[in-house]
């Protein structure tokens, strides 16, 4: 106990060269990459645990949950490699395909296998087997494109400075490089709706549903909205080359992400400081200077990198009277609407799913339940009604059945992705009750697919944006840390002017999903704000591995 | 057989806007025109005895000052009135609010303190970005691949305006431009009945709602158009649009436009992979070098020159142009001038806009997505003079969002869409369904119909982003020149896009007039 | 709704294609049987053979006797109607209307852009019905060219076993089978015989630029009919064989394969891979008098401003190390062109090779080529630069391909 205190005693007094507020996955890849330029690097972490939005705890005995981020297939090799993560315990396990279940009592499974892919869209159309080809192939095109964009800083357009110019040039050559065909295709790409993309290939409702997916999920838009189609690509970067959408588990759950994270950051040396909640960001003469502890205690550094969205940063953390009257009205202005709620259920044994052969490998993927985009669609007005979607889209795993290291043999976790649901219930704050009739409202879903599910159950938890926000402090339970909106990306994520990491305040840097690259378990964030804070304090970035090539 | 340098498809006043050109240049120019009258979507009909229609379109709000000037349309008889038309955003207790100026530049009726301001931040901003964009719908749309130097030189002249913006505003010019005009509305106001009018002027005539990305951009494209070189501006005619295409139609003629009406274009023929010219319903054969289509790309290529003389990959681009119609169009014959509660007599010569938030236009859409009538649409009223006897009159509606494939059937569906239409009326015109002596309801396939116009489709195609510039109609064919040699387009469908603004005609008869002659 | 449900109730019994990744080609119960080597690979799905006894034995039964190689997996698709010409006429580069009835023809087909989507045989069988053979799948891009034609298109891969007999002795079997005055057939012919009261379909084409034909049956008339050409063909030495025996002799014979010798317009992920007829050795498809055709303008534009990038050549390299995919130089230094297959040919017994250049390159500049060999010898790269010459295919020219009748020896 008085070790405890003295040691105490000697963080307070001790500066440190940088402090990362908030230890999520990006504020731990950018901790690990300023420690390892010899920085002395400190987290504060509000929550008693490490991980922010990937994390694996047993809620229940028995049971471990990767109770917010359940899939991987973003984070980036790049880091892996850089940061030693295979060493500290991190191991990613490729899932096979999922399948959607139709009304009619059949399913669309995705399959692997090239061929066993075609010959089950063929199951539903011909047309649409063959056509399944060149969409990948265009998809693909475009991933080709947008990927070496992720670890590089977006540059100001309105800037001359010559970094901004010559990343300008970077992107006109880019684009240029594409034949005029091509370009034309990119643009149309990505200013379109997922659905309007995917009706210029495919026939089937269900294929279309199943392909959407990925246009909406984290999103507060429809498959409708223009503007999907690229959210499309957002999940499906993480793999170029290989099969497109291409997603994996984190053995022992997405928490394993963050434990290697932290085990790498203070192998070299960091310190990280959990049940530490930011009270304020500590600002003196327009200058960093360190935070403020919700404790009391205050810990000083002339950097101060922020893991969390741009709304709590410079709305909570920030005093307004430091920042540019113009900033915090365009920081106001951000979109973090949450659009997704998360159930994550224990069962006592493997639910059965009628639908499918006995053996298949369905469940060893995604399963949804919305077969058609229009039914998605509906799900979309429900949540701009401010209520949650009456017959929701549900991203349903059960990452037991590839990761016995998660539960006892025949138990299983489940964890279900839903989609859509508001951070306020038709403009008021969410109450238990809500909270209850939503989870009904997904279990019911569920249960028409899986008779029996609703008795297996043994624990659940269930997450509505409320929870979200109040345990991750995602502000209005975005798991993006903000919207993937035109509006919202490149140069203009967060805010124009202030795309490249840096905020009004020097020395404050932002770190979280709330900037370029943007939100999923991607790793890009922190990295690339630790390149700029290093090279800001003309140190080497030697160490931070360049995007792999995309040949 | 008749024989031309010229022959253009269509008889619209982009179609009337590039013959003039082209005639203007020494060409032998002969136009076709499947209606028994000129003017396309400016074509007004007698439907009911004594009562006539404005046309599809009933404001002017973005014909061209070059248009003006080119075809010299004043001497020809154009006269637009010099009095300012206001937009009136209804509401249902009667508290409108007028705006006067061009869009807005001041407001009558009882605003929140504070709103004004915002309102003119925001106007203001809007007109500036509207600025930028027009320097691109006022030109051929720019080439993608290798662009000649000229072409880089206008391109550098874009950017330069952008950047003389300024550092913040040439970053808020980025940041909005494919934004949906809610959240832009939202981020300055909070009165409803602003944001409902920006909502509806965003949306009239896409198949977008508010809420949906790259909205705003509809809001630009209306407040790029101006009226008399003052952007913004509109104004109802008198006697519909049928001044403004006799203006047009006398310019043509002074030009020796050869003009023929009820002559339906069956096909364009080809011989050696090139135009020749064209056959006519009747058989009769014309021959021209140079065939200019003004009708929607979508009829000219699928109909008019047929897949045969295409490649696959075309044919596909323009089946995946977007071309169904969202909007219906509602002519009444009133025996009285219909009295709008709270709305002044001379307000009601104004463009009244029923749109009471945002939220209610969003909502007037989610169900189109579906196939679905709104239960209260949203729409824009207009009262043109001179169309009715004496004493009586004209009213004319555009009604969003009524989609063109309506599940339960267009024939209940005008019924019930007619109903719910006049109980809005009535609500704000009490008495009004008591003066309709006769109507005609426009559903999309009604207009597709008699406007030969796929999908019933104003502009000929969706005009959102990905239909915009050089994606528009598509990429192959967007510079006016297509993959047939010799076959151009002059239409709504091409850049910029629809609207009575004579721009797709006259960038298309430029484009025609700098390529070599033959 | 009664039709809406049995759509279902067949969409799902087809829910067990999973159970079996590899589909089994309709012969495969005898090319199981036969099998020694156990060296199969993926053709479209299919489980094929690669090698079943020995790889250069089957070479030489396509050269000496008789090979049979089952050709099922190859994506077949059935055009029919009365605008099926027209239909075929616009989506090729041949002129189809030059195409008889039960005559064959080798053809390509382009997008807009003049790029190569594939190349394949197509197989008239009357005036309104034709088959399109080839290596990728099309569906979507065929039903895009039909809008604006009276003509159906069904896609019939599974649905039709196919066999493939090369060699000199193929026409003395099926002489032997009892298929009376198949020695009459001329090359891209076909005839169909009734066996037992089943259609056999007979053309005289193949992929090995020696005598031989393809055979078409139903389904349930496959292994008969393999078994019926055992028996006739066991006097004339008939040996089963995989796709490595029939790669050799198809190079030997100048064929290029789809996506092993130039990249489909379609599938390419890298648009600068695309390739004109005219780089892939096809400009002689192109018909430049016939009417309106996919990619036409394209093509012809290119001719005519010399945009032509690439050109793919024959080449005879010094040696006997086939130089697959080797990079071809000039003067030993510049970098021209690459190798796509290479093969010291048996038959020819040279030193042979299927290359694209830059142009000129291949074209005018034809001295002075080197191509670079990396042989992987005991864990080591023995580097070697041998010279090549741009040689006339095919490498092997056999007078047996288009004799008439054949002399069967």
């Amino acid at each position: 106990m008085l070790e405890l205190t003295v040691f105490g005693m000697i963080l307070l007094m001790k500066k440190f060269d940088a402090i990362i507020v908030g230890a999520g996955h990006n504020g731990l890849v950018n901790a690990c990459y300023l420690q390892r330029a010899g920085l002395d690097v400190l987290i504060v972490e509000k929550n008693d645990w490490v991980g922010g939005a990937a994390v694996s705890r047993e809620l229940t005995p028995g049971f471990i949950y990767s109770n917010c981020a359940y899939v991987c297939s973003l984070f980036r090799p790049e880091i892996m490699r850089d940061l030693e993560l295979p060493k500290h315990g991190l191991q990613i396990i490729a899932y096979e395909g999922g399948a959607v279940f139709t009304r009619d009592g059949d399913y669309l499974a995705s399959y692997r296998d090239h061929h066993a892919h075609r010959r089950e869209f063929a199951r539903f159309s011909k047309r649409d087997a063959e056509a399944y080809e060149r969409y990948s192939r265009d998809v693909t095109r475009q991933c080709r494109f947008i990927q070496p964009l992720l670890m590089r800083r977006a540059p100001d357009p309105a800037s001359f400075k010559p970094a901004d110019i010559a990343e300008l040039m970077y992107l006109a050559r880019k684009f240029g490089g594409l034949g005029p065909k091509e370009m034309a295709d990119t643009l149309r790409f990505w200013t379109m709706s997922i659905s309007d993309f995917l009706d210029e290939y495919f026939e089937t409702d269900v294929i279309k549903a199943y392909l959407a997916i990925s246009g909406i999920i984290g999103t507060a838009l429809g498959p409708m909205s223009p503007g999907t189609a690229y959210v499309l690509l957002h999940h499906y970067m993480g793999e170029v080359d290989g099969s497109v959408g291409a997603w994996g588990y984190a053995r022992g759950g997405m928490g394993s992400i963050t434990k290697a994270l932290a085990s790498s950051f203070t192998a070299s040396g960091g310190t990280i400081m959990t049940g530490s909640g930011v009270e304020k960001i500590l600002v003196s003469g327009g200058k960093a200077k360190g935070v403020a502890l919700e404790n009391g205690d205050e810990h000083y550094a002339d950097i101060v990198v922020s893991n969390a969205d741009v709304k709590r940063t410079f709305l909570k953390l920030v005093d307004e009277k430091d920042l540019p009257s113009s900033f915090v009205r365009s920081v106001s202005n951000f979109k973090i609407r949450g659009s997704s709620g998360k159930l994550n259920i224990a069962l006592d044994t493997l639910p059965e799913f009628p639908a499918l052969p006995k053996g298949s490998t369905c469940v060893r993927g995604d399963m949804h339940f919305t077969d058609s985009v229009e039914r998605m669609e509906r799900g979309y007005d429900d949540w701009k009604a401010g209520r949650w979607s009456a017959d929701p889209f549900i991203d349903m795993m059960i990452p037991t059945i590839m990761d016995p290291t998660m539960t006892s043999p025949g138990k299983h976790f489940v964890s279900c992705f839903v989609q859509y649901c508001p951070p306020k219930v038709e403009g008021r704050d969410w109450t238990d009750a809500d909270r209850d009739a939503f989870a009904e409202t997904v279990i019911s879903q569920i249960a028409d697919y899986s008779p029996g599910f609703r008795e297996r159950i043994v624990h659940m938890e269930v997450r509505t944006p409320r929870e979200l926000e109040a345990e991750v402090g995602l502000t209005e339970g975005n798991i993006f840390q903000g919207e993937l909106t035109f509006d919202q990306l490149l140069f203009n994520r967060p805010i124009p002017g202030y795309a490249q990491y840096r905020s009004p305040i020097r020395g404050l840097y932002m770190c979280g999903s709330s900037t370029h690259p943007g939100g999923g378990v991607m790793g890009a964030p922190g990295r690339n704000a630790a390149r700029e804070i290093l090279s800001n304090l003309s140190r080497s970035t030697g160490h931070v591995s360049d995007a792999h090539d995309v040949i | 057989m008749m024989s031309y340098d010229a022959i253009i498809i269509g008889g619209g006043h982009n179609g009337l806007v590039a013959a003039t050109m082209l005639a203007k240049s020494g060409r032998k120019v002969a136009l076709f025109e499947a209606a028994g009258q000129l003017g396309g979507a400016a074509r007004g009909s007698e439907f009911h005895p004594g009562f006539r229609s404005p046309g599809l379109a009933h404001v002017i709000n973005r014909l061209h000052r070059d248009v003006i000037k080119e075809l010299d349309l004043v001497r020809h008889g154009l006269a637009l009135k010099a009095t300012q038309t206001p937009t009136v955003a209804l509401a249902a207790d009667g508290n409108h609010l007028v705006l006067r100026g061009a869009y807005g530049q001041s407001i009558d009726g009882n605003l929140a303190d504070g709103e004004i301001n915002g309102w003119q931040t925001l106007r203001t901003q809007l007109f500036r970005h509207a600025g930028i964009l027009k320097r691109m719908f006022d030109d051929v749309p720019p080439p993608l691949g290798a662009p000649s130097a000229g072409e880089l030189f206008k391109l550098a002249r874009t950017g330069l305006a952008l950047r003389l913006l300024g550092k913040v505003e040439m970053r808020e010019f980025m940041r909005m431009i494919l934004m949906p005009v809610a959240d832009v509305a939202n981020e300055h106001l909070k009165e409803e009945r602003l944001k409902g009018l920006l909502a509806f002027d965003a949306t009239l005539g896409i198949h977008l709602g508010p809420r949906s990305p790259t909205s705003l951009l509809g809001l630009y494209y209306r407040l790029a158009g101006e009226l008399d070189g003052v952007a913004g501006e509109q104004t109802i005619p008198d006697g519909g649009m049928s001044a403004l295409i006799a203006a047009i139609e006398k310019s043509a003629r002074s030009r020796g436009v050869m003009i023929r009406t009820g002559a339906s274009v069956a096909r364009i023929m080809i011989e050696n992979e090139r135009t020749c010219g064209i056959v006519l319903a009747d058989g009769s054969e014309m021959r021209a070098p140079l065939i200019v289509s003004g009708i929607s790309p979508v009829t000219t290529f699928k109909s008019l020159v047929g897949p045969r003389h295409l490649d696959t990959g075309f044919v596909r681009a323009i089946g995946n142009i977007r071309t169904k119609g969202d909007t219906s169009k509602l002519h009444l014959a009133l025996d009285r001038m219909p009295q709008f509660a709270g709305l002044s007599n001379a307000d009601h010569a104004g463009r009244l806009v029923f749109a009471p938030s945002s939220e209610y236009v969003e909502r007037a859409f989610n169900p189109a997505k579906y196939g679905e009538l709104p239960d209260t649409p949203v729409m824009e009223i207009t009262l043109p003079s001179m169309l009715a006897p004496e004493g009586a009159c004209v009213l004319s509606a555009n009604i969003q969002h009524t989609p063109f494939d309506l599940k339960q059937g267009w024939q209940s569906g005008k019924i019930e869409l007619y109903r719910r239409v006049i109980e809005l009326l009535e609500q704000h015109a009490p008495g009004i369904s008591k003066s309709i002596v006769g109507h005609e309801l426009l559903s999309p396939p009604d207009i597709e119909t008699s406007y030969l116009m796929p999908g019933g489709h104003w502009h000929h195609g969706e005009l959102q982003a990905d239909q915009m510039l050089m994606m528009r109609p598509t990429y192959a064919a967007s510079r006016y020149a297509t993959p047939l040699s010799g076959l151009y387009l002059c239409g709504a469908g091409s850049h910029p896009g629809g609207g009575i603004s004579g721009m797709p005609g006259l960038l298309a008869a430029r484009t025609i007039l700098k390529g070599p002659r033959k | 709704m009664r039709q809406q449900l049995a759509v279902v109730e067949k969409r799902k019994q087809a829910q067990s294609h999973i159970n079996a990744i590899r589909l089994e080609a309709p012969f495969h119960a005898r090319i199981e049987a036969a099998m020694q080597q156990e060296e199969w690979y993926v053709w479209n799905g299919y489980k094929s053979a690669l090698v079943i006894t020995d790889e250069e034995l089957e070479y030489f039964a396509i050269r000496s006797t008789a090979a049979l190689f089952d050709i099922s997996p190859m994506v077949k698709y059935r055009i029919e109607g009365p605008d099926a010409e027209a239909c075929l006429n616009r989506l090729t580069v041949r002129d189809v209307t030059k195409l008889k009835p039960n005559r064959v023809h080798y053809t390509a087909w382009c997008d807009d852009a003049g790029h190569v989507l594939d190349d394949g045989t197509l197989f008239r069988f009357a005036a309104n019905r034709f088959r399109l053979c080839c290596q990728e799948r099309h569906l979507p891009w065929l039903l895009d060219s039909a809008i604006g034609f009276d003509v159906s298109i069904h896609e019939e891969t599974e649905e039709i076993a196919g066999l493939a007999l090369q060699g000199p002795t193929s026409c003395a079997i099926l002489k032997a089978l009892g298929f009376a005055g198949v020695e009459r057939l001329k090359p891209f012919d076909i005839v169909e015989f009734m066996v037992n009261g089943e259609p056999v379909t007979v053309s005289r084409t193949g992929f090995t630029g020696d005598l031989g034909y393809e055979l078409f049956v139903r389904l349930q008339n496959a292994l008969p009919m393999w078994d019926a050409l055992q028996i006739a063909g066991a006097p004339f030495g008939i040996r089963p064989i995989g796709y490595a025996a029939l790669n050799s002799a198809r190079i030997e014979a100048g064929f290029i394969v789809a996506n092993g010798d130039f990249v489909t317009s379609e599938t390419a992920l890298r648009y600068d891979r695309a390739r004109m007829p005219d780089e892939i050795g096809l400009d002689w498809l192109v018909d430049p008098a016939k009417a309106y055709y996919n990619g036409k303008a394209a093509i012809l534009k290119a001719r005519q401003e010399g945009s032509l990038r690439h050109v793919l050549v024959g080449l005879e390299i010094e040696g006997n190390i086939p130089a697959e995919h080797a990079i071809v130089y000039h003067d030993k230094k510049r970098e021209v062109g690459l190798v796509s297959a290479a093969l010291w040919s048996p038959t020819g017994k040279r030193n042979i090779a299927i290359a694209t250049l830059q142009r000129p390159y291949g074209v005018t500049i034809n001295d002075n080529l080197w191509v670079e060999i990396y042989a992987m010898r005991e864990l080591q790269y023995q580097k070697m630069m041998k010279r090549a010459r741009v040689v006339e295919r095919p490498f092997v020219k056999l007078a047996r391909r288009t004799l008439t009748p054949p002399d069967d020896r």
